[in-house]
């Protein structure tokens, strides 16, 4: 586990970024100027002191070799985290030309380390011994989790109530009744603590105002939902991976129940998606052994970038638990034996027409997917009157980008890889396309994120 | 995907469509296939709707692949180092914001770096790594100052990157046919192809381009269709022979100076008197001959200097007396002189300023008793013409790029008034600094800022070739200490500062270190000061450091 030798790159750095103006201001301070005292240590601590508008330096430390994620520690005012003094070391750290020579900890820092190394110590000796981390009363648990199943039940019978009345009157009629009314039934899905039946129920009422084509949409939203809520009502009918897909869709709590499977594990890609509430991270790794594909999922608070944060295209070996569900992706990421470093992995590719099938194919199990994460090889970006589509280089097929994938800017990054040659892509290709996240040159060469 | 995909089979596609209809009129109206009406109805609709929306999805299929594509070319070109490509990255991602106001503050500013280590990568030779292309294009497009060293850097896959997007189409417009493109100089049959049947841009660059290696040949290209150009067209391609011009244009120049539009004619006139030797040149110095002369009765005592007292004034000292022309006659006209003066000007002195600066210079020396230029130049100038005058003749030694001439008119760096109103204006001395070696240019700046400190001096500097030599630096940086001991703000300097940052020599970063602290307020300081200066020095030297970590990262092989 040393750290002699790894260095990041700076968009791995960047991508620690909890936002924009955090970025830039970071690039700015990635330069020897106003640090002193810069170093790091084997053990992957990187320190400095940065010189800014008061007199007192601020001290700054970053442990990227922390079991649990990079930990950031800064004397700065900042409330954004990791603050720009985190992400400007880190680029004096990746540049690479000596501004952070290896040498012992100052004082400062020191005591920081060993007072983080110590916790975790701790924590590890006391998780050890009590294994499932059940909760003190278990019958009081089993009543909770009764009551909260009742809700839900009277939240989906009220749901179908809806979506049958709606259909009585005809879709056509949605579209003057607007966004209110669905409103009201996602707040009342939030009363039954059904939340992802409440964020379905409040994507139906946008539907309408999606343009042309929307019927079709509104039709297979509501089909679907009432099979949700089919699937809620007879969960005892269903197979035990089926009925947990509901479950987890139906959005009750879950915990990770998988063994843990230990991997080398490959980042393909790191994407958030923001609301005014909350920012969702998603997390795509690979396993170098195991060949799996799975999804980390990590929130932060609105306007506060979520902790975890994996630099695409580098690979790190550590354990992960999956979350119960028939083809279910989603994992928690378990203890980490070393930190994220650059490697050769690549993730084996499919054919356009391969991906499409393995899109069918997980229907079966979770017929509520979107899509899922696959690795296109040889592909050639080409345009398809406004669009763009994915062409297979040795095949006459091709599938189409989402129309999220068209307005990004990361389409430019993956048409200019290409240059007309074949790449390997990865990304989310479901019923509206391909969305690519990832990509590689033919020959050798680093991973782009595209996103 | 649903779109392009073929559907799974035609029955099934009629069945959602049934649905489709059913669902938007509702069940009210309409039962749903295979359901009897009734309060169940709906939910029939619903399950059906269900098992074919999960169908379709699972049915889809990739549709046919569009046209691929033509390859882009090759880049022969190395890739960068991985140092300077991670720092093409950092420089790229230092995008000017939308609010870009604000106190700049201790760090760089990457942007304004980028120049610079596009200049180095270019001298390099290297290639860009390709995912980079679209940042490059974007920053060319806000910047069109950029966009040479950009697309010299972008390379060939840029261009075939802006053939897909119209937002850099200036790439396609703004590259310079770049070599590859234009016909090789012996390449007599392609050459001639391009200039009959090229678009006017190509014909621009396939002319600039022979006329950088071959004149007379670019110049006998330009003759085999002169004739029929359009007035523009001509106007363009005769400004080509700019670059190399010299005494075998005369006869083709000559020849311009009849054409039928005012335009060329002027340019015509004002290329052959930038040839000394020409006839039109000659015809010009007999004009401005008749002009000017030494009037030995009249005192020096019209223009008093201070160093000339009184008592001295029975000796009659030598005055140069300016006669301006009466009128402006045809043969005047066809020779490029302007008649009609601008507003506000006289149309005697207008004419007058015209024939000196066409003149050749060394007319002056004969006609005004073997005089050196900075003999004539001290000579009073009687009734106030000694502005119109110098000013002539400073256009006249920039146009000619005659630096004994340019050397006696910018006069001594130390002078008083050097640094203020004078006969010759800043604009004026950067244009002659033009004329002088870079080593000389940098001498004179340096002079001048020592003596008249920064204010007047930034259009100077701009003249100065980047990095500055060390006298040159050193003076900049002493003026600029000496600007932040007299107590003011820095940002009264911001336009040398950030001149400085691109310009000083980065090996002097060692020489600024003492500035680096905040110094103790002087009584009469602005409040603050000191910090703020401290802060910008502190840009200065991060910046010098960055541009030397950029020069070792590209230098590596």
């Amino acid at each position: 586990m040393t750290q002699q030798g790894v260095r990041w790159t700076a968009d791995q750095v960047l991508a620690l970024a909890p936002d924009t103006a955090s970025r830039k201001a970071g690039s700015k301070l990635g330069a020897a100027g106003p640090w002193s005292e810069a170093g790091s240590s084997d053990e992957g601590t990187v320190w400095g002191l940065c010189k800014g508008s008061g007199s007192k330096p601020y001290q700054t430390i970053v442990d990227i070799a922390d079991a649990s994620g990079p930990a950031y520690k800064c004397s700065c005012p900042s409330r954004k985290f990791p603050c720009k003094h985190a992400l400007g070391l880190l680029l004096l750290w990746a540049g690479g030309d000596g501004a952070v020579p290896s040498g012992q900890a100052p004082e400062w820092a020191g005591q920081w380390i060993a007072g983080r190394r110590k916790r975790a110590e701790e924590k590890g000796s006391e998780e050890s011994p009590a294994s499932p981390s059940g909760s003190a009363d278990p019958e009081a648990a089993r009543r909770r989790a009764e009551r909260r199943a009742e809700r839900v039940t009277a939240g989906a019978v009220e749901l179908e109530q809806r979506l049958t009345d709606l259909l009585r009157g005809g879709l056509a009629a949605a579209e003057q009744s607007g966004y209110g009314l669905w409103e009201e039934t996602a707040a009342r899905m939030v009363d039954a603590q059904a939340q992802g039946l409440a964020a379905r129920v409040r994507e139906l009422g946008a539907i309408p105002s999606t343009g042309p084509g929307w019927p079709v949409r509104l039709l297979e939203e509501c089909a679907l939902l009432h099979l949700l809520g089919q699937g809620w009502l007879r969960r005892e009918r269903l197979p035990d991976g089926l009925a947990a897909t509901v479950r987890s869709r139906i959005g009750l709590p879950a915990s990770v129940e998988g063994p843990p499977v230990r991997d080398r594990w490959l980042v393909l890609a790191q994407y958030d998606t923001t609301d005014p509430r909350l920012t969702t991270r998603r997390i795509w790794l690979h396993g170098a052994d195991s060949h799996r594909t799975v999804l980390l999922l990590s929130y932060g608070a609105a306007g506060r970038a979520p902790e975890l944060a994996l630099p695409v295209g580098l690979a790190l070996e550590a354990e992960i638990s999956a979350y119960p569900g028939a083809g279910q992706l989603r994992v928690a990421l378990g203890e980490r034996f070393s930190p994220p470093t650059p490697t050769d992995i690549r993730p084996p590719g499919m054919t356009t027409s391969q991906a499409a099938a393995r899109y069918g194919d997980a229907l079966r199990d979770d017929p509520w997917l979107e899509s899922v994460p696959v690795t296109l090889d040889r592909v050639v970006p080409t345009p398809d009157g406004g669009s763009w589509q994915l062409a297979d280089a040795d095949e006459d097929m091709a599938l189409p980008l989402t129309p999220a994938a068209r307005s990004r800017p990361g389409l430019w990054r993956l048409v200019a890889l290409s240059g007309g040659a074949p790449v390997r892509v990865f990304g989310e290709c479901g019923h509206q396309g391909f969305t690519p996240l990832t990509a590689w040159p033919e020959g050798p060469g680093d991973a782009v994120a595209l996103c | 995907m649903t779109r392009t995909s073929a559907p799974v089979d035609a029955p099934v596609a009629d069945a959602w469509e049934g649905l489709v209809t059913t669902a938007l009129l509702g069940t009210d109206r309409r039962t749903p296939p295979g359901s009897r009406p009734g309060p169940e109805a709906p939910v029939a609709l619903l399950d059906a709707a269900a098992t074919e929306t999960v169908r379709r999805r699972a049915g889809l299929r990739p549709a046919r692949a569009a046209e691929r594509p033509q390859a882009a070319p090759e880049d022969p070109r190395p890739p960068l180092p991985p140092a300077a490509a991670r720092r093409l990255a950092l420089l790229l991602a230092d995008r000017p914001g939308p609010s870009g106001g604000g106190r700049r503050g201790a760090a760089p500013d990457l942007m304004e770096l980028l120049p610079q280590w596009l200049a180095a990568a270019n001298s390099h030779g290297f290639g860009p790594p390709p995912h980079t292309l679209p940042a490059l294009l974007d920053a060319a497009r806000g910047r069109t100052d950029l966009r040479p060293a950009v697309l010299e850097f972008a390379g060939p896959r840029a261009l075939w990157l802006a053939r897909l997007n119209q937002d850099w189409r200036f790439a396609l417009r703004s590259a310079r046919g770049g070599g590859a493109a234009l016909p090789h100089v012996d390449d007599d049959e392609r050459t001639q192809q391009l200039w009959q049947e090229g678009l006017f841009a190509e014909r621009v660059a396939l002319l600039s381009a022979l006329r950088s290696r071959e004149p007379a040949s670019a110049r006998e290209l330009l003759a085999t269709t002169w004739a029929t150009e359009r007035a523009e067209d001509r106007l363009m391609f005769l400004d080509s022979l700019r670059s190399g011009l010299g005494p075998d244009d005369e006869p083709f120049l000559e020849q311009a100076l009849a054409d039928r539009s005012r335009n060329v004619r002027a340019t015509a006139a004002e290329l052959l008197s930038a040839l000394p030797g020409s006839a039109l040149a000659a015809r010009m110095a007999v004009r401005a001959e008749a002009c000017v002369a030494v009037d030995h009765t009249q005192t020096a005592q019209a223009t008093p200097t201070p160093t000339t007292p009184t008592t001295q004034s029975t000796q009659p000292t030598p005055v140069i007396a300016v006669e301006a022309p009466h009128e402006c006659d045809p043969a005047m006209e066809r020779d490029g002189v302007v008649a009609k003066a601008p507003a506000g000007r006289g149309e005697r002195s207008w004419w007058f300023g015209q024939l000196i600066e066409a003149a050749p210079l060394g007319t002056w020396s004969r006609r005004l008793g073997g005089r050196t230029p900075r003999e004539i130049v001290a000579l009073p100038v009687a009734d106030d013409w000694q502005g119109e005058l110098h000013a002539a003749w400073c256009r006249a030694a920039v146009r000619q790029r005659d630096a004994e001439w340019s050397r006696a008119l910018l006069g001594d760096p130390s002078a008083p008034e050097a640094g203020g109103p004078g006969a010759v204006s800043l604009a004026e001395r950067a244009k002659l600094l033009g004329t002088l070696s870079a080593a000389e240019r940098a001498e004179w700046v340096a002079g001048f800022i020592a003596t008249h400190g920064l204010s007047e001096a930034f259009q100077l500097l701009g003249v100065c070739a980047v990095p500055w030599s060390g006298p040159l630096g050193r003076a900049v940086v002493d003026a600029l200490n000496i600007a932040r001991d007299a107590g003011s703000y820095p940002w009264s300097f911001s336009g040398v500062m950030g001149l400085a940052e691109r310009c000083l020599d980065p090996s002097e970063a060692g020489r600024l270190d003492v500035l680096l602290a905040v110094p103790d307020e002087p009584e009469n300081a602005s409040p603050g000061a000191g910090g703020y200066w401290a802060e910008a020095f502190q840009r200065l030297v991060t910046t010098l450091r960055l541009r030397a970590a950029m020069a070792a990262e590209l230098g590596a092989p």
